[in-house]
């Protein structure tokens, strides 16, 4: 893993993509830091980090198309996969190695709290756990560009599906906001989602009696609780789309200076799925 | 040691190796032909662990390369048909990285690069950025990168491919100074390359074992058995009338006629040498040359790989008829009814 990640650092400081990220990124927290504390004398440098989030969704593609596409364009990856080093090995290390990228300027930003500290009273904690929660949603999108960088070799489809995901991601709570809740409009999302996540199935396993295993339970469950009482199904297709809200968790930390412990985990446990489905997207591509 | 047992992969309906069986002995130059598209460098792919296979496995030095990935791939080097270079580093930073990913140990890394630097003439070019290289230094770093750490099997995919010819002597040279302690698996399309470094060589046609022997052998196999030149003293019709009492003559062509002579060339099936020689006995005529007409290698893979399918089954069943004792590989090759699917 270390001869991975050593590689992946230097070729993002060897080429302008590790540069121009931390630079943009540094240049724009400076700026609302400038505008929202300096000028405004807010005390919470965690509005600052919010403003910023947006950055993420043009700046994470940037990072992140490159690192499976490329390998698999330029057919590096038979170096990597025919070497002792296993498929998670590699996928940590370029995870890793990313990470550290968008650890030098969430780093380098934890010297703005105290910059606040010393022109008058600042809220450490809160500042210092917003910075751990961007740090961990960036993980999260980082994770999210790596398995569509994954899945494709083209770097530019790469990052344009992981700009039009995070993008997505980003209006979630706006989106979620349009569905109906009434008990039927849900139970058709519900069935909408069981199909598409039929199509995934069948894509990953290539076993149609899985999947048609899967759908058929899923249909008799959701028709048979349905007929059996509607009322559950109450606005329950927002409520079960609104919770997986990414920036929720972010909100909190920032906006109401809560620590979110259940948030954090979310993120975690997210970083994991992510990283997990890339194995298994390398993994799978061999029996193909 | 490579075991490939009973090896199949299939994109849909599409076989690219079908039923593939066959062993790489240790301290063996095992040469790998077919014609392009015949499922090389499929075969290699699966044998190094980057794809894997449909059916059927694959051992190397006694480990699955499914169950022990790690085991199995720690012995073996592979230069894949396209070198697998990243052209933003330099040719040490590469070999140090490709060290470091091989787990060859801190200590000996330094040693390890600067010998495989040497073996393959790349001391000059140690610092310059791969983008830079010729296409002959690249296919050289990959090379390296190869024999990185000595691994005791060495997987070539078309090691010589782009490279000027006195490359490819050089690069010959290096693959049989490995041979001296390395097993080394080299594939290839191109017949003269194979049989001037392997002593055996395995033909497959679209993904199935054709043969496997030493190309000594092949060559006579096909050879002795398919085409014979006679020298009859006697006139044409006699000769001609005691052919037609002969079994198994394909077809006959007179190349030469001199005074009371007539020279023959024969195409027979399977050795018909004995029954040409009493027969011509019989009849009073001296048979004053029978010699087979030896065939080159590359007619033998010609015909073997030649596109129509009824061409190279009728090859190969004569190289079949002469086989003493041939691998269990060969027998149940027909019947296994892919045919109208390529």
């Amino acid at each position: 893993m270390k001869a991975i990640y050593k590689r992946e650092l230097q070729s993002y400081f060897n080429s302008m993509t590790g540069w121009i990220f931390i630079a943009v990124l540094m240049a724009f927290i400076g700026i609302y830091f400038m505008a929202y504390n300096l000028m405004n004398g807010s005390a919470y440098f965690s509005y600052a980090l919010s403003a910023v989030l947006f950055l993420f969704m043009v700046l994470v593609p940037l990072l992140t198309m490159r690192s499976m596409a490329e390998e698999r364009h330029s057919r590096t990856d038979q170096l990597l996969l025919t070497s002792p080093a296993s498929i998670t090995t590699v996928v940590m290390g370029k995870y890793l190695a990313m990470m550290t990228v968008l650890l030098i300027p969430v780093l380098v930003s934890c010297l703005c709290p105290l910059i606040i500290k010393l022109n008058g009273s600042a809220f450490l904690l809160a500042d210092y756990g917003t910075l751990l929660a961007f740090f961990l949603l960036g993980g999260v999108q980082i994770a999210l560009g790596l398995l569509i960088s994954a899945l494709t070799e083209s770097q530019l489809i790469a990052a344009v599906g992981t700009f039009s995901i995070l993008l997505v991601l980003y209006l979630w709570d706006g989106l979620v906001s349009f569905l109906p809740t009434s008990a039927s409009g849900s139970l058709a999302g519900l069935l909408v989602l069981l199909v598409v996540v039929c199509f995934l199935l069948d894509a990953l396993s290539s076993n149609w009696k899985i999947t048609a295993g899967v759908g058929g339970v899923g249909v008799i469950a959701l028709l048979g609780t349905y007929f059996y009482d509607s009322s559950k199904f109450d606005s329950l297709m927002p409520d079960l789309l609104g919770s997986f809200s990414l920036t929720d968790a972010f909100t909190a930390f920032a906006m109401d200076h809560v620590f979110d412990l259940r948030g954090l985990l979310l993120y975690l446990s997210l970083i994991a799925l992510l990283l997990f489905l890339t194995c298994q997207v390398l993994q799978k591509r061999r029996w193909n | 040691m490579i075991e490939v047992k009973d090896l199949v992969k299939r994109y849909g309906d599409h076989y690219a190796v079908d039923h593939l069986s066959f062993t790489v002995a240790d301290g063996q130059i095992f040469g790998f032909l077919g014609p392009n598209g015949a499922g090389k460098s499929t075969t290699m792919n699966i044998i190094t662990g980057y794809l894997a296979a449909t059916e059927g496995e694959v051992i190397i030095e006694g480990h699955n390369i499914l169950d022990e990935p790690e085991a199995a791939k720690r012995c073996i080097g592979y230069l894949p048909e396209l070198p697998p270079l990243y052209p933003d580093m330099t040719v040490l930073e590469y070999l140090r990285f490709c060290a470091e990913l091989k787990q060859i140990p801190k200590d000996q890394r330094e040693d390890q690069v600067s010998q495989a630097v040497s073996l393959t003439h790349l001391e000059d070019m140690g610092g310059r950025l791969i983008r830079n290289l010729s296409k002959g230094y690249r296919q050289r770093v990959g090379l390296a990168q190869a024999i990185l750490g000595f691994p005791k099997i060495i997987i070539l995919d078309e090691p010589t491919v782009g490279l000027d010819p006195k490359q490819v002597v050089e690069i010959r040279e290096l693959i049989r100074h490995l041979a001296k302690d390395h097993t080394v698996l080299i594939s290839s399309h191109i017949l003269s390359e194979i049989r001037a470094v392997c002593d055996h060589v395995l033909i497959i046609r679209k993904g199935r074992f054709v043969a496997c022997d030493t190309p000594e052998n092949l060559e006579e196999q096909l050879s002795a058995c398919d085409r014979l030149e006679l020298l009859v003293r006697g006139g044409e019709s006699d000769a001609d009338a005691v052919l037609d009492r002969v079994e198994g003559i394909r077809s006959r062509t007179v190349t030469e006629r001199t005074g009371d002579t007539v020279r023959l060339r024969l195409s027979t099936a399977g050795d018909r040498r004995e029954a040409l020689f009493f027969a011509f006995a019989k009849a009073g005529l001296p048979l004053l040359e029978l010699k087979p007409q030896l065939a080159s290698l590359e007619d033998v893979f010609l015909d073997l790989t030649d596109d129509d399918d009824t061409v190279a089954a009728r090859a190969a069943s004569l190289l079949k008829q002469e086989r003493s004792a041939g691998p269990a590989a060969a027998e149940g090759k027909e019947g296994t009814g892919h045919e109208s699917d390529l």
